[in-house]
């Protein structure tokens, strides 16, 4: 019953590879500063649905824990990088 | 039914996520690359795990549960936070055809590009 599942979940996961390096790109790439947080807050979305799919993929309910935390981490990541980048006004 | 209903929400959820990825790829500014990352960025990862919800077997619901309702809370607050960082440190908007309507509401920095909006678009 959960073979079909967990063979669609891994199928799922090497097509969000796909997003992964989308997101990657732009934050290698990202002309500004604000760019490349924003690439960091798709990946962390990314890394959520990973997480999930792979607690699927492989049974384990341990991996939900990995994706609540990774979801806890963006928000306080991502205030910190905003307040920053408002001081900083841009310059590095 | 309970695993075609699962697998039919990951699919819609990862969906979701493509699109959203090409979107901070593709997109031409830092604005409108937030608007693709934030909202369908959260929507597919919302979806996903609601799959992975109905999917079950894990009993770990509550987890889930909380994962869902904290990104469906955060993200909106996240994305505003860093739209006002990102225009006042001064990134590109592009295709503004009624000018720049917090000019004067926040700072904002100068860079070259700002400069040039202003050139273009003189204050009333």
């Amino acid at each position: 019953m959960t073979g079909s599942l967990s063979a669609m979940a891994m199928i799922l996961i090497a097509v969000l590879a796909i997003a992964l390096s989308l997101a990657a790109w732009r934050m290698i790439r990202g002309p500004s500063a604000a760019d490349r947080f924003i690439a960091l807050d798709m990946l962390t979305a990314v890394v959520v649905c990973l997480a999930g799919l792979t607690s699927l993929a492989t049974g384990r309910g341990e991996f939900l824990d990995i994706g609540l935390g990774v979801a806890l981490i963006n928000f306080a990541s991502t205030c910190a990088f905003a307040s920053f980048l408002e001081r900083t006004r841009g310059r590095d | 039914m309970r695993i075609a209903i699962a697998s039919l929400l990951l699919v819609a959820g990862t969906t979701f996520i493509i699109i959203a990825s090409l979107g901070v790829a593709r997109l031409p500014d830092a604005f409108q690359r937030m608007h693709a990352a934030t909202k369908a960025g959260g929507i597919g990862a919302s979806l996903v795990m609601l799959g992975v919800l109905v999917a079950g077997g894990t009993g770990r619901t509550p987890t889930v549960v909380l994962t869902i309702v904290f990104m469906l809370l955060t993200l909106s607050v996240a994305s505003q936070l860093l739209g006002r960082a990102a225009y006042v440190s001064g990134a590109p908007a592009e295709g503004l055809d009624r000018g720049d309507p917090l000019r004067g509401v926040l700072e904002r920095a100068e860079t070259s590009e700002t400069a040039e909006l202003e050139r273009e678009q003189p204050q009333p």
